[in-house]
Order: C-alpha cells, then structure tokens, then sequence
C-alpha cells in the first residue's frame, strides 16, 4: 500500500530495482519479500541472508554523566562493562510498562550509542530528552545519519571478511568494534586500510541480530551502508524483507515491540526478567517491577502449540477449556523451521503453566492447544 | 504475468468460479495467489454448509497474513477440495485448477454481477 508520510530508507531505490514487496512498517516504506519469506528464511537458517535495517533508530549518549544516564533509563546493569560489550534491555515507564526495548553498545568510557525500534523514535527520543534533566550529558539522535545492514545466518563471517573486507572472526557475541575515535583501543579498531570499500571513518560493527543465527550488524554513512549492499547482492547473498525477518525472530522467541512488549506489557510479563537488574541501585521503573516480580504478574507470556495447522495471528483470542477468554494472541504462525501452527500468547497468569490446555477461536472456529516453551526453534549464535 | 483463463467468473476480491451446469468451482485467482505467496493453510467451509455471495466462507492463510475468502455466488456445498488439506501448496502451483469448494447454485442471476476475463484482467492492471 503506498502512504506519502512513510520515510524511506538509504536503499529504497535497490529494494524496487530488486522487485521487492513494499509496505509500511514503524513510519518507514520497508521491504517485506523479494522472493518469497520460506525462500528467504531459510537461506538465513542454513546459508546467509542480508537485510535493509535502517529503519531502525540510533541514539548517542556521551560526556561526564553518560553511564549514569544509560543506568537510570535502562533495566539492565552497564556498570564495569568493557568498552566493545552490547546489553539488551528495556526502557520502562514508572508503572513498569515497556518505552521500549534496545541495544546499548559501550563505545568507550562515557560513550555509548543505543538502537532502537523504527516505531518508537519519536516517543523514545522524546523520553530520553525527559528522563535526561540534571544529568551533564550530550545527547543525540543520530537516526537520519545511520543506514544499517544486517547479515545473517551461519556463513555470515565468511560472507562479511571476504566479501566486505571487514575483519569480523574474533568479535564475540554481543561485542562491536568501529572506525569511530572512541577509545575501543587496538583490538577494537577496524584498521581504515581494511574497509576495502570505502575510506569512511565511522563504521560500526558488531556481532548481534535478530534471527537466532550467528550474523553482523553494520551500522554506517548512507555512502557506506549503499556500497555494502552492492557488493553483496553482487556476491549472490538473498536479499532478505522484514516478513522473514519476523518468521526468524519469532521461531527463536524473540519479542517484538507492539507485540510482546508494550506500555501495557511489562518485561517482567514477557518473560524478560532476565534483562531487569532489580539489584541495581536505580533506573526508572524499579518500584513498579520489583513489585510485580514479588507478587507475580497477573498476565504471562507463553507459547501455544495447536495441534491443527490453523494459524494464530496477533490479537485472536485464547480461551480455556470452558471457553472463557483468557489472553490474546501476540504473534503467531505455522513455523518454516518446524512446521507446526505456534503463536506467543499473553494469557492470565493462571494459566501460563507448561501442557496448560487452551483454546484459541481462529475466525468461527475454536482449536485446542497447550502450552509450550517460548521457543520453537533452537538459537544457533556462535562464540 | 498473472495468469486469467477465459469462460470462467471472477469477482472484485479475486476469487473467481467455474460453472458446470447447476454447480460453481470456487477458488481464487492467480492473481490473488502471487499476492498472498506460499499458501500454507486453507479454511474451508463443510459439505452441507451454506454459502453467500458477498460473504465470507473461509480463508486462505500464507506465511504473513489470513485472507478471507468470499463467496462469488450463493448456493450450498456439495464438495470441497480435500486435496488442499494435506497440500495447501497446489493453490500456488496452479490457481485455477484447484478450486476450494463446489457449489451447487441457487441463482445463476449471481453471476451477472462478476467480471468476465478481459473485465478481470484490466481490473488487475488498475
């Protein structure tokens, strides 16, 4: 559907050359299929698949106060991690609700640089400026700036350090190395003789993703970012739309915001509880989910297996086995990777127990199910 | 290309029917195939059930989306295409050929209000 208001993104002009479904998606014209999503998402499960995600949204956090900051308005703990470490975590409101969930890449000492959903930007930044008073801190969106790709799947290295000449075989999971002067020091320095692409001096890299699979992320100038993916395409990797890329991360249980998290949707709910240091001294929203950890959530994400092939979408209605609802679909589909009609679910807290019979109406049927773990296809990351 | 066969019915929300005399094979087009990519479910009505033209009687799910299926033509069930439940997939290799329900037709005044071939064709082109 074409909408005026969307953005575009650095490479819009290479998804129509390539004949790709276009659709909105979180204010941005996305690619969402270039072949078709099976196609696609198995060339990231078994070979490599590169993806357009510019979408997403880059915020910068520096000066005297920065880790202070990020600690205030992130439930995960940064403090001594290494310059070079990724943490995954949530922005909460006060009640505990998700802002949203994100990356913060350590850069250096007082230096991070934090991703977020392309959905969110505006909200997120607008937060972010709010939450920042008293702290003696620069911060900036650097959304525009950005282009990013995303390649993925298990020969994701080899494709990264031949193809784009970017030595990537010793970065660990959730670490990133740049071209930026931050004191990452010697290891963590792409030496600028090796981008054999262009001579830019602000790329970033890290080994991160959102597909289960082993894979990199590079963030860098639109220049960059369009001279990466040529090569690329040359080189024969599937271009890969946001449908696959949504099949991956669902498979492996990873939530989506406006899915599984949302201002109604506490990560404590979602089964992050992981990624909340409630032994930190302070962030924004502690209170509010140190209590509902204690008390339990009244509402529980949990994943239910069908045993027909009917498919669960976002917003269907789960009912227990007298036929009162009780929870709602948040993602759903019949798994490339297993074959099987799952969907992730947030049900009354009563029945979140694993084999918990369900119901789930799919237009003016009702399918039997039971619960199952979160996750329907194994995470294969590497190192 | 898409593909559109001549003698046959087809309606705005791109199922279309083929008529032998009293009955109406109801699928969707090739159109609406290549739209919605890799057909992996198909929700069919029963033998028996009734159907209305304008009215949803099922739906066609692919890897990203449920599309209801509307009915081109009132009438009752007589068959459905058990093949489907098994090989969803036959709808994305041949459209036309694996109808999902037969109908036999209440009126065939219904048909008056669908498209012939070359109506559909520039329909699609819009």
């Amino acid at each position: 559907m074409e909408n005026n208001n969307n953005k575009r993104t650095c490479l819009y002009d290479k998804h129509v050359a390539l004949g790709a479904l276009m659709s909105p998606f979180g204010g941005f014209e996305m690619p969402i299929q270039y072949a078709d999503i099976a196609t696609e998402h198995h060339a990231v499960r078994k070979k490599v698949g590169l993806f357009d995600v510019s979408h997403m949204g880059e915020v910068t956090v520096k000066g005297k106060d920065a880790e202070r900051y990020v600690q205030h308005i992130f439930t995960n703990d940064i403090a001594g991690a290494p310059v070079g470490k990724i943490y995954y975590g949530m922005m909460c409101y006060e009640n505990g609700g998700t802002v949203d969930d994100l990356l913060v890449y350590k850069m250096g000492e007082n230096d991070f640089f934090l991703v977020i959903n392309a959905a969110n930007i505006d909200k997120d930044w607008a937060w972010m400026q709010e939450s920042a008073r008293g702290f003696d801190i620069d911060l900036q969106n650097r959304s525009d700036y950005y282009g990013q790709i995303a390649v993925q799947g298990p020969e994701a290295e080899h494709i990264v350090e031949t193809v784009l000449g970017l030595p990537c075989s010793e970065l660990t999971f959730y670490s990133v190395k740049t071209t930026l002067n931050s004191p990452l020091g010697p290891t963590g320095r792409l030496p600028k003789q090796e981008l054999s692409i262009l001579n830019s001096d602000n790329v970033i890299l890290s080994r991160t993703g959102y597909t289960g699979e082993d894979g990199f992320e590079i963030y860098a100038s639109h220049e960059f970012i369009r001279a990466c993916w040529d090569k690329l395409i040359a080189a024969g990797v599937q271009p890969c739309g946001l449908g696959c890329r949504d099949t991956l991360r669902f498979e492996v249980g990873l939530p989506l915001y406006g899915d599984e998290l949302s201002e109604e949707i506490t990560p404590i709910m979602a089964g992050l509880g992981m990624f909340v240091k409630l032994d930190k001294a302070e962030f924004i929203g502690k209170e509010a989910l140190a209590k509902q950890k204690a008390e339990g959530p009244t509402k529980k994400l949990v994943g239910i297996e069908l045993a027909d092939k009917a498919i669960p979408r976002h917003g269907y209605t789960v009912l227990n086995m007298d036929g009162e609802p009780v929870g709602e679909v948040t993602t759903g589909y019949h798994t490339l990777s297993t074959d099987k009609s799952v969907c992730m679910a947030l049900v009354d807290a009563h029945y979140a127990k694993l084999d918990t019979e369900l119901q789930i109406q799919i237009r003016k049927k009702v399918f039997p199910g039971k619960v199952v773990k979160k996750q329907f296809y194994n995470k294969s990351y590497k190192k | 290309m898409n593909k559109v066969i001549e003698g046959l019915y087809y309606s705005e929300s791109h199922e279309f029917v083929r008529v032998e005399g009293d009955f109406g094979f109801v699928g969707i087009t090739d159109y609406a195939q290549n739209a919605l990519g890799n057909v992996v479910y198909v929700d069919m009505p029963e033998v028996d059930d009734e159907v209305t033209a304008g009215e949803e009687f099922g739906a066609v799910e692919s890897v990203k989306a449920a599309s209801d299926l509307i009915s081109p033509v009132s009438g009752t069930v007589v068959e459905i295409n058990e093949a489907l439940e098994d090989q969803p997939e036959l709808i994305n290799q041949d459209a036309f050929e694996n109808w999902i329900i037969k109908v036999k037709l209440n009126d065939k005044s219904d048909l008056d209000s669908l498209m012939d071939a070359k109506a559909y064709a520039a329909f699609c082109e819009k």
